[in-house]
């Protein structure tokens, strides 16, 4: 009976490890499938274009004749509707953690965190098209501009983003921050203000710069909200109030018009390899400083 | 004799409805060492953050009853607290120096206070880890951090920062159980020279260690302050039955 049993867990528990082991490394292969299909399928276009043509010449005219492969002023845009973003989530973002760690009583936080979860399940769709809808006219008025749809709206949109990852995940790590430190500093005679401040959040900073890094990654990566908000004007930016481009939009407004093998086709997967490189040193970053943290 | 360092009057202190503290009247000797003994749970670590007011961090904590240290009430309506906190220091049980330099630990409570404008701190930090017997081994370290440590010196960093502060009693909460035998005797040594300057309180749960250290012992039983009077007295000629049973290792 007992040697029954034993057998069959003994199995039961074989069945599991190989599953797991199997879907991590299927995992993993995906990666390594997804990137080799994106090397096999981008890098033909640097035998056209020299990869430093490719990534500074300023014109990205993908389909007059000959056409121009230059993708300067994509980067540019999505470095600027990321870095607006950031400035603006960040801070934000970071504040939030902290009083919802440290300073808001009980049911104040339960409420707080629950309208974070909801904001990030907020698909991106419908975040693009409020942005779009209300954002867009509103800056149009403010600054008196021919369209709304700006690197800024792009900004304060995607804000709203990377807001829930950031807040999410700098909560984890203050709150990760051992009550000992807490009680150690008050019994000092700190105030909560100097406590939270000089304290907890010092020893959270590993977890606070991850929990950035992966919002950060999730604007960069963000498509759908970027097309419907920023304008779409491949032009190199001069400032916020002008429309600009992103990588990713650039791939996802114009893919459909390609055709299979040919150099935009080819030049689209080249800006997706860029994307992947950018995003896979952020999240490298971001996985170094939450093992920091760990230890 | 001089006025006492810490004072209780029929003091009680209940944690909602539980009564943890109950009518505490006891009078602690300005430069003394006075061990807190008693079983698990009797509330020695309970009384002694009533001292720093560290019971105010918990919800559903009130307190009746006067505690004055150094003549003043604690507990009156306009106290500084923070002051309170500088002048009353407390070392915990397992050492807990911050995730900062060594230092930075010894300057946060010199920032926090700011008594004195002056940033340069280093004759307050040379002195203080001297006191603790850190400052020949640390002296070239001062900016690696804390945690890098032996739990010995983390604990004494602990109490060379709130000697930093130049408070005038030191609680101590089983400050040795997380150390082996040989650190905490040189603790108990540390503590020895430290009673020259400060009052200090401490709790153990080790009768050895409060005979050894010790110049009064408090009996502590269910809440209740069951004897205190000078530690060989107590330890060789117990007043109360419960004393006795606890110090011959009958209960506890
Ligand atoms: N935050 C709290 N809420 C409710 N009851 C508490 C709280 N803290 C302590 N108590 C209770 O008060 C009593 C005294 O606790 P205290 O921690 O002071 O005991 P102690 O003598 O320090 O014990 P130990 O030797 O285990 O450290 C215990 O019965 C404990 O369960
Ligand atoms: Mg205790």
């Amino acid at each position: 009976m007992n040697t029954a049993w034993n057998i069959v867990r003994k199995i039961k528990e074989h069945v599991i490890e190989k599953v797991i082991l199997f879907s991590g490394t299927t995992s993993i292969l995906f990666v390594l499938l997804i990137f080799v299909f994106l090397l096999k399928e981008g890098l033909s276009i640097f035998w056209m274009v020299p990869l430093s043509d490719f990534l500074f010449a300023k014109n990205w005219y993908p389909i007059s004749d000959p056409p121009q492969f230059g993708i300067l002023p994509l980067i540019l845009g999505s470095l600027f509707v990321t870095f607006g973003a950031a400035v603006l989530s960040v801070p934000i973002g970071i504040a939030s953690a902290l009083f919802i760690a440290e300073i808001a009583p009980p049911k104040l936080k339960e409420v707080m965190k629950a309208g974070i979860e909801l904001l990030a399940a907020i698909p991106s769709v419908v975040i693009g098209f409020i942005g779009m809808m209300t954002l867009g006219p509103l800056i149009k008025d403010l600054f008196n501009l021919t369209t709304g749809l700006t690197a800024l709206t792009g900004s304060i949109t995607l804000a709203f983003m990377a807001m829930p990852t950031i807040v999410s995940i700098a909560e984890d790590a203050i709150t990760a921050v051992p009550r000992s430190y807490r009680e150690a500093a008050i019994a000092m005679g700190a105030t909560k203000w100097q406590t939270t401040w000089r304290i907890v959040a010092y020893a959270a900073r590993p977890g606070m710069i991850a929990a950035v890094m992966l919002g950060i990654g999730r604007v960069i990566g963000e498509t759908m909200a970027v097309m419907m908000v920023t304008g779409n004007a491949a032009l190199i930016p001069r400032s916020f109030l002008q429309p600009v481009r992103t990588l990713t939009a650039t791939i996802a407004a114009e893919m459909g018009e390609t055709v299979q093998g040919g150099e935009h086709y080819s030049a689209l997967f080249a800006i997706g390899i860029i994307l992947f490189i950018i995003t896979f040193i952020i999240n490298g970053i971001a996985d170094l400083y939450l093992h920091r943290t760990r230890k | 004799m001089s006025k006492p360092a810490i004072e209780t009057r029929y003091l009680n202190l209940f944690y909602d409805t539980f009564h943890a503290l109950e009518d505490i009247s006891i009078s602690i000797e300005e430069r003394k060492i006075t061990a807190l003994i008693g079983p698990s749970g009797c509330g020695k670590s309970t009384l002694v953050r009533v001292f720093n007011r560290m019971n105010d961090l918990i919800e559903g904590v009130h307190i009746t009853g006067q505690v004055l240290v150094e003549g003043e009430d604690i507990y009156a309506p306009n106290i500084d607290l923070i002051e309170l906190r500088r002048k009353v220091g407390m070392v915990f049980q397992r050492p807990n120096p911050f995730p900062l330099s060594i230092r930075k630990n010894i300057t946060f409570g010199l920032e926090i206070h700011n008594t004195t404008r002056k940033t340069d701190y280093s004759g307050i930090i040379e002195e203080s880890l001297r006191s603790v017997l850190l400052w020949d081994d640390l002296k070239d370290k001062l900016d690696r951090s804390a945690l890098e440590l032996s739990l010995e010196q983390q604990q004494r960093l602990c109490i060379a920062r709130v000697i930093a502060m130049k408070p005038k009693i030191i609680l101590m909460d089983e400050p040795c159980s997380a150390l082996d035998p040989i650190a905490t005797s040189r603790i108990e040594e540390l503590m020895q020279e430290l009673q020259k300057e400060y009052t200090i309180v401490i709790v153990t749960h080790n009768m050895q260690q409060a005979a050894r250290v010790s110049d009064y012992t408090a009996f502590l039983y269910l809440g209740k302050l069951i004897e205190y009077g000078e530690t060989k007295r107590l330890f060789s000629a117990p007043r109360e039955k419960q004393t006795e049973d606890y110090i011959t290792g009958r209960f506890g």
